[in-house]
């Protein structure tokens, strides 16, 4: 822990600590010789009061994983000006309220995209090939008892839709182009820098697909974007990744096509309600379900690390930052 | 050709089997009892064995059946089929490569991430409902891992077009260097194995590449290494893998094949670093397909006196 009243350090500047009680302290173990920490975690104030009394000339605050950063909160800290993201997506932080008070918002860039997208790739072959349900077969033994195996789908010639062409969706493209997929996109706007063919609607680009890979981030207008209509226009042999956020697919909706086999297969990494995911989804065998775990790799955490003690410093020598999120 | 007798001695797939019934007259020899009486009474009408990875033609069957004119394999490896004694019995021999090379390397890249990933592992905690008490394990990233291929046929070749795509740099042994390939060549696999972090067994399986991976070349891939095997089993000395994997002498292992099939050795299926197939790089609907036409194409062409499609001997 930072000594924080230490006359050593008192020349370093100040950053406060936004995080859930059972996030490990590895990056404050980074930060702690750069800057003064400030932790309400490491007080018995509560939150309100602690902040209102030591945080009040606080310019810089840290967002250690998905610790939810609420417009309450922010108006605590008058003296607020940059909020250092260290997740892909910052739907967990109040972006309206930062826009309207002028704050820079900064989030993890491009240090996980690879990761993610290696396992959207990896859900999405798991779905189609069976892979965890194969291994559940022969663990239990039921490949002596029984012999032949389900056949999968093959991968080859699928036409993949991807939902959100940022960093993650770019590199989930160009990673199914070698097992020869065929690529089209949805985003808010068409991209003149890049050739796969583009869809305004989700629906349909849908329509046009046989496999969906969820990839954006998760707005206000991106919220169920992945809806009863959009899964119908997928069709039965479809399949749905998602590895941006839960809130992004109607996930009542998709249960009931999966049981309904009105839908081929879902990969799914995030869930509408984590850590809590919907009993009936464990029954099914064309389904995979990750815990969030997109990104936890060593080498993704250690660079989010380093981009985000990047940020705080360009942040504090008023150089410019980055990995600032578009805030429109 | 519905007069041509056709011995299948398992069962594979039912399209292959429908479509082959509707042009031949075929034997399924799991239906039969008693396979020395079978053999008495059909064995002269026999001129064409339809086999698989699992079952194809040894010497024995091969001598039982005098008028035996083709073994059409619904698989690409034909170590199940005695080539010499088909050579020596003027016997053609058929598989079916190309159409299934994709689906293999897929599922070589699908084994990789889900051993890196440790996506087997996740979905068995999320099932249990143990998320919800919350702790996490990190795992481990693909995206620019080294890669060896064992093999730089059409398959290994796949394989290292995908990974390519990850940013892999490759690496690969086979007995003599390829000219036309960019990629790293070592002349031993203990010389791969120790400059790899995934090593992929892609070859043949043949005398000299029985127990390819030994424990030398576990060693050298060792304590961080992942093997995949999506060749055959017996490439691999199992009990040596079953051996360092339980010591944690090496990271992990994704295996969609084994020594003794449908046998998987018990002692894997405790571990997490393991992610275990039931043999299905081949085992899409649409690769089935085209390989069970394959082998009706090869025994059309065969009996009409055509070229063979995809002609071993």
């Amino acid at each position: 822990m930072a000594d924080q009243a230490g006359s050593e350090t008192n020349h370093l500047p100040l950053i406060l600590v936004h995080r859930l009680p059972s996030f490990d302290l590895a990056l404050t173990n980074i930060l702690q010789t750069h800057f003064r920490i400030l932790d309400p975690l490491h007080s018995s104030q509560p939150l309100d009061s602690f902040l209102t009394s030591h945080a009040q000339s606080v310019r810089a605050l840290i967002v250690y994983a998905l610790s939810p950063l609420t417009a309450d909160t922010i108006r605590l800290l008058p003296s607020l000006e940059v909020v250092v993201g260290t997740s892909a997506g910052v739907d967990h932080i109040d972006i309206s309220e930062c826009r309207n008070r002028g704050i820079t918002v900064t989030n993890a860039g491009d240090a996980f995209a690879e990761d993610v997208a290696d396992c959207a790739v990896a859900l999405l072959i798991d779905v189609l090939r069976r892979v965890s349900a194969g291994d559940r077969y022969v663990r239990s033994g039921l490949w002596r008892l029984r012999g032949e195996y389900t056949l999968g789908s093959k991968l080859g010639g699928k036409r993949v839709g991807i939902v959100g062409l940022g960093r993650i969706g770019s590199q989930v493209a160009q990673r199914l182009m070698a097992f020869g997929c065929i690529i089209a996109y949805n985003s808010r706007k068409k991209k003149s820098s890049v050739q796969y063919p583009y869809y305004a609607k989700v629906c349909d680009l849908a329509t046009n697909s046989d496999i969906l890979m969820v990839c954006c981030s998760l707005t206000s207008e991106t919220h169920h974007l992945i809806n009863k209509e959009v899964m119908k226009a997928l069709g039965k042999e479809g399949v749905i990744v998602n590895v941006g956020r839960g809130g992004l697919v109607d996930e009542q909706e998709l249960i009931q096509l999966l049981t309904r086999e009105e839908i081929g297969g879902a990969g799914l990494d995030v869930f509408e309600e984590e850590p809590d995911v919907p009993g009936e989804l464990f029954a099914l065998d064309n389904v995979v379900l990750s815990p969030h775990k997109a990104v936890l790799t060593p080498e993704s955490i250690e660079a989010v690390f380093q981009l985000s003690l990047a940020n705080l410093k360009c942040f504090f020598s008023n150089e410019p930052l980055r990995s600032v999120v578009q805030q429109e | 050709m519905d007069s041509i007798g056709v011995l299948m001695p398992i069962h594979m797939n039912s399209y292959l089997e429908q479509e082959l019934q509707k042009r031949f007259n075929v034997f399924k020899l799991w239906t039969f009892p008693n396979k020395t009486l079978f053999l008495k009474e059909h064995s002269s009408s026999i001129r064409a064995i339809v086999g698989n990875a699992a079952a194809g033609a040894d010497a024995e069957t091969i001598e039982a059946l005098p008028n035996l004119e083709i073994v059409s394999s619904f698989s690409v490896g034909i170590d199940k089929v005695d080539l010499n004694k088909c050579r020596e019995k003027g016997i053609r021999v058929t598989n079916t490569p190309d159409v299934l090379t994709d689906d293999v390397a897929d599922l070589a890249i699908g084994l990789i991430l889900a051993v890196l990933r440790r996506l087997c592992e996740g979905d068995r905690y999320v099932r249990s409902g143990k998320w919800k008490k919350g702790d996490y394990k990190l795992n481990t990233k693909f995206t620019g891992k080294r890669v060896g291929i064992i093999g730089m046929g059409r398959i290994g070749k796949a394989v290292a077009k995908r990974a390519e795509a990850f940013s892999c740099p490759i690496s690969y042994y086979t007995r003599s260097e390829k000219g036309d390939l960019e990629y790293k060549y070592y002349p031993s696999v203990v010389e791969l194995a120790s400059n790899c972090d995934i090593l992929v067994v892609a070859c043949p399986l043949i005398e000299e590449t029985r127990h390819i991976i030994n424990r030398e070349v576990i060693d050298a891939l060792g304590q961080k290494g992942v093997l995949i095997n999506i060749g055959r089993g017996p490439h691999v000395d199992e009990p040596e893998l079953v051996k360092a994997l339980v010591e944690g002498r090496l990271g992990g292992a994704g295996l969609d094949v084994y020594e003794n099939e449908p046998e998987v050795p018990e002692e894997l299926f405790g571990l997490e670093n393991v992610v275990l197939l039931p043999h299905v790089g081949s085992g899409t609907v649409e690769t089935r397909t085209a390989m069970a036409d394959l082998v009706i194409n090869n025994l059309e062409a065969h009996f009409l006196k055509k070229p063979l499609l995809t002609p071993v001997v």
